[in-house]
C-alpha cells in the first residue's frame, strides 16, 4: 500500500548490537515494531531472516531483512538519508575514519572484555584486563582526534561511532562489577568519561540501553553469551 | 620505491569489451596526472589479498599511484607512522592522509572518485547493504581457513577446506541475487563484493594445488567457478593479482619456512 512504512527488529534485551540499532532507529526519529527473540528457542522469523548466522539483530524493513549491527547502521543512513540527522559525515576521508574505529571496537575491544569476564584463571584475566585498557586508551585518543573539543566523535551530533560505542555502554558501566576493573577514569580516561556521561543523558540511551543494574544480574547468572 | 606501470593490458575479449573501453578511458586519465610525489600511495605487498584489493580498485578507477613495497617481516618507519593502531598494510596515503583496513579504503576509494565510473555499490540502499553483509561473511570465512590450508597457520586442513566450500555454496546463491543474473555481483561491472572475494582468488587457487584440494569446484559451485574466470581476466584484476603460480612459488618459499621455525620452537 502506498505511504507504508514497516520497520520491525529482532533483538535480545541486552544485546550490545541490538542497542546499536535501537539508538540509530531513535536518533533518526524512526517508529519501529520491536519483537524480543528466545535465542535458545529460534523463531522461524529470526531463521528466514538470518539463515546465515541466525543471530540478532535483525532489521526488516518492509518485509526485507538487513543483518550485521554496522551493516544495518550504515543502512538506516542511506535508506532514510533526507530524514533526521545524517549518522555518517559526508566527507570521504572522515568517513574512512569513523569507520575505522567501528571497526576498531568491534575488532579489538569485545574479545579482551569477554576475557576478563569469563576467564577463570587470575593470569589470563589479568591479561584480558590489561589488553581491554589498552584498547580503551586508544580510544580516548580516536575521541579527542575525531570530536575535535566538540562533545561526541561525530562532532556536535552523535555519530556513527557514538552510536557503535554507545550500543556497548550499559556492559561498560558495568564492567567494575563484572570484570574487576573500571574501563575509564579520570587520570587515563577523562573525555570518554565525559562522554559516557553525556550519552547516556540522551533520550536514545535512556529508550535503548538496558538497565546496568538488570544488565549485570543478567551477565552473572547466565555467563551472558553476547 | 616502485612505480606501478600499466604495461600490459590484456586482450579483451568480446563479452568483456564494454568494462575495457571505461578501464581503458581511465588509464588515459592517468597519464596526464604526473607528480613529483604521488599523491596516492599504498604501502603493501603483492601476496597479501587485502593488497590486491587495494590495487584492483585504483585500477579500476583509474587512480594513478605508486606502490611501496613493504619487506617481509620488517615495518618500515612509514608504515608504523601512518598505522600505528594495527600496524598492518595496505595503507593507503592520498596526499599523505592514511587509510587503514581494505575495505575501507575500497569504500574510500569509490566515493573519493566517484566522478570515475564504474559506481562500486549499487545506488540502492538495500542492495548495498547485502554487499556489504557478504564482504563481510568472505572476510569472515575465507582469510583464516586459508592460511591453515597454505600451512602458514596451525589447523585441522580438511574442516578448512569444508569451510571455504560452505562458505562458496552460499555465495553462489549470493552471486544470482546480487549480479541478478548479470555478469559479475555488481551486475554488468566489477563491484564491492567482486573485490572483496575476488581478492581471495590467488590463493583459493594456489592452496586448490598446495593442499590437492578442489574448493572452486565447477560441478557444485558453476556460476562462482565461471565468474572467477572472468573476474581474473578483468584488465583491473590481471594488472593486481598475479598467476596462480607465482602465489604457490610463494607459499612454498616462505609458508614452509614458517612451519619449520614454529616446529623448532616448539
Amino acid at each position: 500500500m502506498a505511504g507504508e512504512d514497516e520497520l520491525k527488529l529482532l533483538g535480545t534485551w541486552a544485546s550490545p548490537w541490538v542497542s546499536r540499532v535501537k539508538l540509530a532507529l531513535h536518533l533518526k526519529g524512526l517508529s519501529y515494531e520491536y519483537v524480543e527473540q528466545d535465542l535458545d528457542n529460534k523463531s522461524d522469523l529470526l531463521l528466514t531472516s538470518n539463515p546465515v548466522h541466525k543471530k540478532v539483530p535483525v532489521l526488516i524493513h518492509n518485509g526485507k531483512p538487513i543483518c550485521e549491527s554496522v551493516v544495518i547502521l550504515e543502512y538506516i543512513d542511506e535508506a532514510y538519508g533526507t530524514t533526521g540527522p545524517s549518522l555518517l559525515p559526508t566527507d570521504p576521508y572522515e568517513r574512512a575514519i569513523a569507520r575505522f574505529w567501528v571497526d576498531y571496537i568491534d575488532q579489538k575491544l569485545v574479545i579482551p572484555w569477554k576475557v576478563a569476564f569469563t576467564a577463570d584463571g587470575e593470569e589470563e584475566k589479568t591479561e584480558g584486563i590489561k589488553q581491554m585498557l589498552a584498547v580503551v586508551q586508544t580510544l580516548e585518543g580516536a575521541l579527542k582526534e575525531c570530536s575535535k573539543g566538540k562533545p561526541f566523535f561525530g562532532g556536535d551530533s552523535v555519530g556513527y561511532v557514538d552510536i557503535a560505542l554507545g550500543g556497548l555502554l550499559a556492559f561498560l558501566q558495568g564492567t567494575e562489577e563484572l570484570c574487576g576493573t573500571k574501563p575509564f577514569d579520570i587520570a587515563n580516561t577523562p573525555l570518554l568519561l565525559a562522554w559516557v556521561e553525556r550519552f547516556t543523558a540522551l533520550d536514545a540511551a535512556k529508550v535503548a540501553l538496558p538497565d546496568v543494574t538488570k544488565l549485570v544480574e543478567f551477565a552473572k547468572t547466565k555467563r551472558l553469551r553476547i | 620505491l616502485q612505480s606501478t606501470s600499466y604495461r600490459h593490458i590484456a586482450s579483451a575479449q568480446s563479452s568483456m569489451q564494454k568494462h575495457h573501453t571505461i578501464w581503458k578511458k581511465n588509464r588515459q586519465n592517468m597519464s596526464s596526472e604526473k607528480q613529483e610525489t604521488a599523491a596516492v600511495r599504498v604501502l603493501g605487498r603483492w601476496p597479501s589479498p587485502f593488497v590486491i584489493r587495494v590495487l584492483i580498485v585504483l585500477g579500476l578507477k583509474g587512480v594513478d599511484h605508486e606502490l611501496v613495497e613493504e619487506a617481509v617481516g620488517n615495518k618500515s618507519e612509514l608504515l608504523l607512522a601512518s598505522n600505528p593502531v594495527h600496524k598492518m598494510i595496505p595503507v593507503l596515503l592520498h596526499h599523505g592522509r592514511p587509510i587503514s583496513e581494505s575495505l575501507i579504503i575500497v569504500q574510500y576509494v569509490d566515493e573519493a572518485w566517484a566522478s570515475h565510473a564504474p559506481a562500486l555499490l549499487p545506488s540502492d540502499p538495500y542492495a548495498r547493504a547485502a554487499e556489504r553483509f557478504w564482504a563481510h561473511y568472505v572476510d569472515d570465512k575465507f582469510p583464516t581457513a586459508i592460511r591453515v590450508l597454505r600451512g602458514r597457520l596451525d589447523g585441522d586442513k580438511d574442516e578448512a577446506a569444508a569451510q571455504v566450500c560452505a562458505a562458496l555454496q552460499r555465495l553462489e546463491v549470493a552471486f544470482v541475487e546480487c549480479g541478478q543474473g548479470k555478469d559479475y555481483f555488481g551486475g554488468d561491472n566489477v563491484g564491492y563484493l567482486d573485490i572483496a572475494l575476488g581478492s581471495h582468488l590467488g590463493w583459493v587457487r594456489a592452496v586448490e594445488r598446495i593442499a590437492e584440494i578442489r574448493l572452486l569446484d565447477a560441478a557444485k559451485v558453476p556460476k562462482l567457478a565461471a565468474w572467477a574466470d572472468r573476474f581474473c581476466a578483468h584488465p583491473a584484476v590481471a594488472d593486481a593479482m598475479p598467476d596462480v603460480d607465482r602465489f604457490v612459488e610463494f607459499s612454498l618459499k616462505n609458508d614452509g619456512a614458517l612451519k619449520a621455525a614454529s616446529a623448532n620452537s616448539k
